[in-house]
């Protein structure tokens, strides 16, 4: 899932203050598993927002149910169906790419994202998430035992630790794990210790960020206009 | 101008060698560069200068590299993974080489929060061991890692870096193994003061073969204080220090002023002289960290002196 993390309040305040017409649209996928983004949070905003601006004319709504997702055209059209005037402004409590969606659906509205996307992870216990992919576009998690180095080691080693795990915690922070230490224990269980003696040849970057931006169509999936 | 590396002579004649480190200046006052090479020509093999080290701005590795060679010492250069991708590390090995730098460590790099800028963006295209591999490919094939003929020459004699105390334990013999199959023609290790976990190591190391396949020079950083020794013990990741010579330190700080650092140049001394009678242990590295005045007092009670001519 994605991982998201509200922003301070303060913050939504200063993108809002001068509009008067502003809505607040909730995500009921990753950011509503997060307890950061969802139809509560949405309403909670709505409501600090009312309270903050209580001798101001301003009309404050929030939209959300639990099947929304903001990264998703077709309920966004959804959410502009449902507005009987345009608003002024728009706080996404969806992730970064809500976020755009929002934008690219309303157009002439700014969209503020009201929360900061943070990273692919799991969602531990309630209320706690890790990072976990860094989504490079080329899985090597079988040679791993099923951990991820690049984004769960601090310098995205391929071949195992540097000199700096200590007491199977990371030189960065001593809350990090060690991912290499994680990968060794982990492959000694599975009596597979031998793949850590294989040389992980240099990765190609290219299916991450740095192949350029990144799409991807999936054609037998993909409506013939034509056809239909 | 591309003579044979000082340090691979003595390695190859069979010499106990001996390497030390420069840090270069946060600047460009090139006096410190040269006040410290003063200082130490001539008591050691080689110079390992530092690449950035714990992430703090200082002048290029490759600069200082540069003047150590002009100066008649040999540099080590440093090159670290964190700053650089491969296509800027291909370019300053052409670089270093046509300047005259002949042996390189390869590391992963202390990581940017440690040092002066810390909210910086990182690298890490490949790993030292990579990159190990990718220069080993260079000089053998004399081709850029992406199969392109090099124009010109390119040699350096490679080396990596192992710390025989860091987690798990179990893998870094392992880990050595993986850098010399890299490529790495010699090695140098974390500083250590845990001797008997040393030999340990090295009796893996020996049970493995590895000694008969590089040369590992053993790191030793004498301490100044009993509050560094403390402080190195319990903030620097990968170092460990016995509580024998935590003990000694602070006696010696209770002797009076002086007394520290006097006890901290007999234990790395009294360490030198150990190391070298451990089998496949092919010299020793000293790590005196902005102490380089105290390199030539070290060499010479460890019984290091003179220097072999080649």
């Amino acid at each position: 899932m994605i991982v998201v993390k509200r922003k301070p309040i303060k913050e939504i305040l200063e993108f809002v203050k001068n509009s008067k017409n502003i809505l607040i649209a909730g995500c009921g996928t990753c950011a509503a598993v997060c307890l950061e983004g969802g139809e509560k949070e949405a309403a909670e905003i709505k409501g600090l927002l009312n309270l903050h601006f209580k001798n101001e004319d301003k009309n404050i709504s929030a939209l959300c149910d639990s099947a929304v997702r903001l990264c998703d055209p077709e309920f966004v059209k959804d959410i502009k169906l449902k507005c009987n005037v345009l608003p002024d402004v728009i706080i996404s409590l969806g992730c970064g790419a809500g976020v755009q969606m929002v934008s690219d659906i309303f157009e002439s509205v700014p969209v503020f994202p009201g929360i900061n996307t943070t990273f692919l992870g799991t969602n531990d216990e309630l209320g706690v998430f890790s990072e976990k992919c860094q989504g490079c576009g080329e899985c090597i998690l079988d040679k791993t035992g099923g951990i991820c180095p690049v984004s769960r080691c601090s310098k995205s080693l391929l071949n195992g630790p540097c000199g700096g795990s200590s007491d199977g915690k990371c030189e960065v922070d001593d809350t990090i794990d060690c991912a290499w230490q994680l990968i060794f224990d982990r492959l000694k269980t599975m009596n597979m210790l031998d793949k850590m003696q294989e040389i992980i040849p240099v990765k190609d970057w290219r299916t991450s960020r740095d192949g350029g931006v990144r799409a991807m169509v999936k054609e037998e999936a993909v409506i013939d206009k034509n056809e239909e | 101008m591309h003579q044979e590396s000082n340090l691979k002579k003595v390695l190859d004649s069979g010499k106990f060698a001996v390497t030390c480190e420069l840090g270069p200046p946060k600047g460009t006052d090139l006096d410190v560069v040269k006040e410290k090479a003063s200082l130490i020509k001539g008591y050691v093999d080689a110079v390992n200068v530092t690449d950035n080290q714990t992430a703090i701005v200082r002048l290029s590795s490759i600069a200082t590299s540069h003047i150590l060679h002009d100066l008649g010492i040999d540099p080590i250069m440093q090159m670290v993974c964190r700053d650089r991708n491969r296509i800027a590390m291909q370019s300053d090995l052409f670089g270093a080489y046509s300047l005259g730098i002949k042996n390189l460590l390869c590391l992963s790099g202390d990581h940017q929060t440690f040092g002066n800028h810390p909210e910086s963006k990182n690298v890490f295209d490949i790993d030292s061991i990579q990159q190990l591999s990718m220069i080993n490919k260079m000089k053998n094939e004399k081709k850029a890692y992406c199969g392109e003929e090099i124009e010109g020459d390119f040699d350096m004699f490679l080396g990596g870096a192992s710390n025989p105390f860091g987690d798990p334990y179990e893998f870094r013999v392992i880990r050595l193994a993986k850098k010399i199959n890299a490529g790495a023609k010699f090695i140098q290790t974390q500083c250590i003061y845990d001797m008997d976990k040393f030999e340990d190591f090295m009796k893996m190391v020996r049970d493995m073969g590895l000694h008969k396949k590089t040369y590992i020079l053993a790191g030793v950083l004498p301490l100044k204080s009993f509050g560094m020794a403390k402080y190195m013990k319990n903030n620097v990741a990968g170092v460990q220090i016995p509580d024998e010579l935590l003990n000694r330190m602070k006696t010696a700080k209770a002797a009076g002023k002086g007394m520290s650092a006097k006890e901290g140049i007999k234990i790395c001394v009294e360490q030198i002289k150990r190391l070298r009678n451990i089998e496949g242990v092919h010299g020793v590295h000293v790590m005196a960290i902005e102490w380089e005045k105290k390199v030539p007092q070290i060499v010479e009670e460890a019984g290091l002196l003179p220097r072999p001519e080649l």
